[in-house]
């Protein structure tokens, strides 16, 4: 060790400027023995940083349900979960949220976390089919400059996602865009994608057998991205713009040829591992693999491919660059790697090997530089159990302090509301249909996916209310999972799996904290009443602007499988005369509902109950109509309630739709926008009523008829002596136009 | 890379992968869905073409297409056998990004700009064909509006006014963006397109760019079957010119 570099020299400042607290910094001594160099000093700050080690998170991370028999890799094993689905076939799937970067880069901060979980996904040895999108930002009304940094956001983000995901050949198939103040200086930008595998193409990222070579693939490392994971692991203050430097910069172009060069190479039988370099880039793939694989990985910084000239060993070891993978090649076949990656005109180097020592070693040339154990760095990072602040449930909503509306000008004020409107705007930049699989798309409760390679169907939706998680994180976390299944069933799905991101502001804050322990309690209670494991997904902390925490905001992503083509259910209307039916409770509870907020500006009341018992059986006697081909649409009750279900399940038709919610003793207002739990409006054939309502009533499941699709495209609902009626193109026309009138102006 | 469809058939397709394109197994399964037809990925670093009944040039973006669409790929070394087939009568097709570099090639006239509002579009629209005497449409018939989706950021159709007399005089118009009625108006087109252009074909008849995705229509499940009529025209006019030799 006696040519490390000791400049500069490691001061109590540099520490903190590392973010690592004293008593780390304490840790670090004991691990090494000695003062870090300043490129361990790095290391060590990008490893244990809350990206990289979860250790604010991780103890509450083990309360998820991850075991099943449909499990392949378990939630946190390798970079993404593996999902049987029969037939020798396998889904590997995930979230990832790129905040911090989005916020002060939209473009290329949205950008590059698509290309994150792209290649988290062929990391696995899966061909990538499909991608999801769920994002926040503050609101976009008005001429605040709030509102236009708010808009600029939210067009940088989409355009960074379509720019990604469209060069790269991925369907952007389904998503979610929400606009509340919480969001403002800190949107979020979590990015899903789905891959198809064989079981025995499952790769892993594990640095295994002594003496393989380690290669560098994909594209040069340069200083974009400096210790990006770190950046991600504080809050954003109005500072964070001189941070730009660590939003990385995406090619798609490079990402499309390393992923066909990587699963060419993944194909042959001479990769013994791999593994993406994502957050904390060349240091986290090294000391991850090596640690996976009970070994050590010695490389030399002066191999590795790079675009800038004079970068520095620290820059080069915590630079994000995109687009670039670590492999572990079986010895011998070096020759295969050479002849796959000079076919797809990508860089690749041989920069060291697998090592019995379990150290994670960089040389720069004859100096070492970074002489650390690997399994240190990966996996034995602090840990913190943070104060959990006691929890108030919320008062219940007083309806006597809520002024009715008219119904007739709430509805329409609703369906514009930026949050229910349409997002047309938006998924019309993805391209939603290359890999021509898209069988149901976006706009409806799930997207449907035909994966032929595998002749599977497959569902997918991404769900999270945050004005109830805000209210009641417990609750909101539940109705989460609740609201994914629900969609899942409305496409004619069962859930086979659950990945999620947990979206919290600073978890020093016990308010902050709790939100973050009671979501995941949530979510394991959900996902272990619909018998689903969470396979893995991603935790951001630290989501705060200056104004504040983000409204907690735990997106949950769920995968369905679909037996039949005749299954695929969407909630589009089909016929004139067809017979409506509530499937489930015409409801009472207001409170925390967008009608709420859009309306009255109040995000306050306790957020609807929900009882899963309930809850699956009416997603069973659904999925036992849609089987029986009863069902010619579903579509779930959520934001705005019934009349918005109603209203959307008539556009993109020529019907409307005549409804009798029968007389409840409630203000219209409530009966129409209430936002109670399982509830699902279908329809079917007139001459299928009888039989559907005998199936109902057998189910236990409460149910009603509420009235027929009508030729006259006017959507008239009646409760009590109240009858509300609109010209459906009225409504039509507010849903869809809301968003690009707003973007326009 | 090749795959090869089990039937043993009369036609052989090459759909061309370069190394971004994106929708070229899009494209072989659309064509092998055909009976009779055998699709080949064909690698955009071979250079012989020789067997080939047709060429596909699929959408994408080719080399990531940050310069313009489709001026890197032009130098490809299969663009030199895709001009020799062309050359010989040939069918080629080019779908979105193979128009892009059919027109950088120089085997159509005119180039594809940013879209009018600069932002990328993706949806289902209307077609209305213009021309059916040719390889490409001569199953479809005059005036039929199709239903096809676009998935494009640089589709604007652009021709000087010469070129432009030029492909009208010469109804080299196959397809317009049109309305559900068939009428070719201002709010029906997507992207700024002169004359609602939406796809033209050579002097000759055999080489035909359009920014509408065919293949991404082509069986009920995904919405539509109004695509196969393009491959269709394009089959039976392949079957009928073998069978002529």
């Amino acid at each position: 060790m006696a040519n490390l570099p000791a400049n500069p020299s490691i001061t109590p400042e540099l520490i903190a400027k590392h973010g690592l607290s004293p008593e780390e910094y304490e840790k670090v001594l004991s691990i090494l023995g000695r003062e870090p160099s300043f490129e361990e000093l790095g290391v060590f700050s990008v490893m244990w940083s809350e990206h990289c080690s979860y250790k604010n998170s991780r103890p509450e991370l083990r309360k998820f349900p991850t075991t099943g028999p449909s499990v392949l890799v378990k939630a946190g094993e390798e970079n993404a979960g593996v999902i049987d689905i029969g037939d020798g076939w396998a889904v590997a799937f995930k979230i990832e949220s790129h905040n911090h970067p989005s916020a002060v880069e939209p473009f290329q901060g949205a950008a590059t976390g698509v290309g994150g979980i792209i290649r988290d996904i062929f990391t696995m040895g899966a061909r990538p089919v499909f991608l999801m999108d769920s994002l926040r930002f503050g609101s976009i009304k008005g001429d605040s400059e709030q509102a236009k940094t708010n808009r600029r956001l939210f067009a940088g983000v989409v355009a960074g996602i379509a720019h990604y995901g469209n060069c790269i050949g991925l369907p952007t198939v389904a998503g979610e865009v929400y606009f509340d103040d919480s969001y403002n200086g800190n949107p979020l930008v979590n990015a899903f994608c789905l891959g198809i595998l064989r079981h025995e193409q499952i790769a892993r990222g594990a640095a295994e057998g002594i003496g393989n070579p380690v290669f560098y693939v994909g594209a040069e490392t340069g200083r974009d991205g400096l210790a990006g994971a770190a950046f991600a692991s504080r809050e954003l203050t109005e500072e964070s713009k001189a941070d730009r430097p660590a939003v990385q910069v995406g090619d798609p172009f490079r990402e499309k040829l390393l992923l066909e060069a990587c699963l060419e190479l993944l194909a042959t039988d001479c990769v013994a591992g791999i593994q993406d370099m994502g957050a904390a880039g060349l240091t986290c793939s090294t000391c991850e693999t090596a640690s996976r694989g009970g070994t050590g990985v010695e490389i030399d910084i002066q191999l590795v491919p790079q675009r800038a000239k004079g970068q520095t060993p620290y820059e080069v070891l915590l630079s994000e660059s995109q687009e670039r993978m670590l492999v572990i090649v079986k010895k011998g076949q070096e020759a295969t790697v050479k002849e796959i990656f000079e076919k797809w005109d990508l860089p690749y180097a041989e920069i060291g090997k697998v090592t019995d020592d379990g150290m994670m070693r960089v040389r720069n040339g004859n100096d070492v530089v970074v002489n650390v154990p690997a399994r240190s760095l990966a996996d034995d990072g602090p840990l913190y159990s943070r104060e959990a602040a006691p929890f108030t449930p919320p008062a219940p909503l007083d309806l006597a302090t809520v002024p009715q509306t008219d119904p007739l000008k709430a509805l329409p004020q609703l369906l514009s509301h930026p949050s229910i409107a349409s997002k047309r705007w938006v998924w019309r930049q993805y391209d939603h249909m290359v890999r021509t699989g898209t069988a149901v798309l976006p706009g409806s409760d799930a997207a449907v996916f035909i994966v032929r390679e595998a002749n599977k169907i497959l569902a997918a939706a991404t769900d999270c209310n945050a004005i109830y998680c805000k209210l009641d994180p417990s609750v909101g976390s539940r109705i989460a999972v609740a609201e994914c299944a629900r969609n899942l069933a409305c496409s004619g799905a069962v859930p086979i799996g659950v990945t999620d991101n947990l979206n919290f502001g600073n978890p020093h804050k016990p308010e902050n904290f709790y939100q973050l322990r009671a979501a995941v309690e949530g979510i394991s209670e959900g996902c272990r009443a619909f018998n689903v494991p969470v396979t893995g997904g991603n935790v951001s902390l630290y989501n705060e602007s200056p104004a504040g925490a983000i409204d907690p905001t735990p997106t949950i992503s769920m995968v369905g499988r679909i037996d039949e083509v005749a299954h695929i259910t969407t909630q589009a209307f089909k016929q004139a005369g067809d017979q409506i039916f509530l499937i489930g409770e015409i409801g009472s509870e207001l409170g925390a509902s967008h009608y709420l907020l859009a309306i009255h500006g109040r995000k306050e009341g306790a957020p609807p109950a929900l009882v899963f018992d309930k809850e699956i059986a009416i997603h069973h006697a659904l999925l036992g109509l849609i089987r029986k081909g009863f069902v010619r649409s579903a579509h779930d009750c959520s934001e705005g309630g019934l009349a918005v279900t109603i209203a959307e399940s008539c556009f993109g038709t020529n019907f409307g739709a005549t409804v009798d919610l029968g007389d409840t003793q409630q203000r219209p207002d409530v009966v129409l926008f209430n936002e109670t739990q399982g509830r699902i409006v279908i329809s079917v054939s007139p001459s299928d009523k009888a039989a559907v309502e005998a199936e109902l009533s057998k189910s236990g499941v409460p149910f009603r008829a509420i009235g027929a699709v009508t030729a006259q495209a006017d959507l008239s609902i009646t409760t009590g002596a109240s009858v509300f009626a609109w010209p459906v193109a009225m409504l039509n026309e507010t849903f869809e136009g809301a968003i690009p009138s707003l973007m326009e102006s | 890379m090749a795959t090869i469809s089990k039937a043993p058939t009369a036609i052989k397709v090459a759909v061309i992968q370069f190394p971004g394109s994106n929708c070229d197994t899009d494209c072989q399964a659309a064509l092998a869905s055909f009976p009779g037809v055998t699709a080949e990925i064909v690698w955009h670093k071979e250079t012989s073409l020789a067997g080939y009944d047709a060429i596909v040039l699929p959408g994408g973006f080719s080399y990531g297409d940050y310069l313009r669409c489709g001026s890197i790929a032009r130098f490809s070394p299969i663009m030199g056998a895709v001009r020799n087939a062309a050359s010989t009568g040939v069918l080629v097709l080019g779908i979105c990004n193979g128009f892009q570099i059919l027109c950088e090639a120089g085997l159509l006239p005119g180039t594809l700009m940013r879209n009018r509002d600069l932002l990328f579009r993706c949806e289902t629209l209307h077609l209305r064909v213009e021309n059916n005497e040719s390889p490409f449409t001569s199953v479809l018939h005059q005036g039929q509006v199709l239903e096809i989706p676009i998935a494009h950021g640089e589709g604007s159709y652009f021709a000087d006014a010469e070129t432009l007399k030029a492909l009208n005089e010469n109804n080299q118009v196959l397809v317009r963006y049109c309305d559900a009625s068939g009428n070719v108006s201002a709010a029906a087109n997507p992207n700024g397109s002169l004359e609602n252009i939406a796809g033209i074909c050579s002097h000759g008849r055999n080489v035909f760019g359009l920014m509408p995705h065919p293949e991404r229509v082509c069986e009920p499940i995904l919405g539509g079957t109004d695509g196969r009529g393009i491959f269709k025209s394009m089959i039976e006019w392949m079957a009928t010119h073998k069978s002529n030799n």
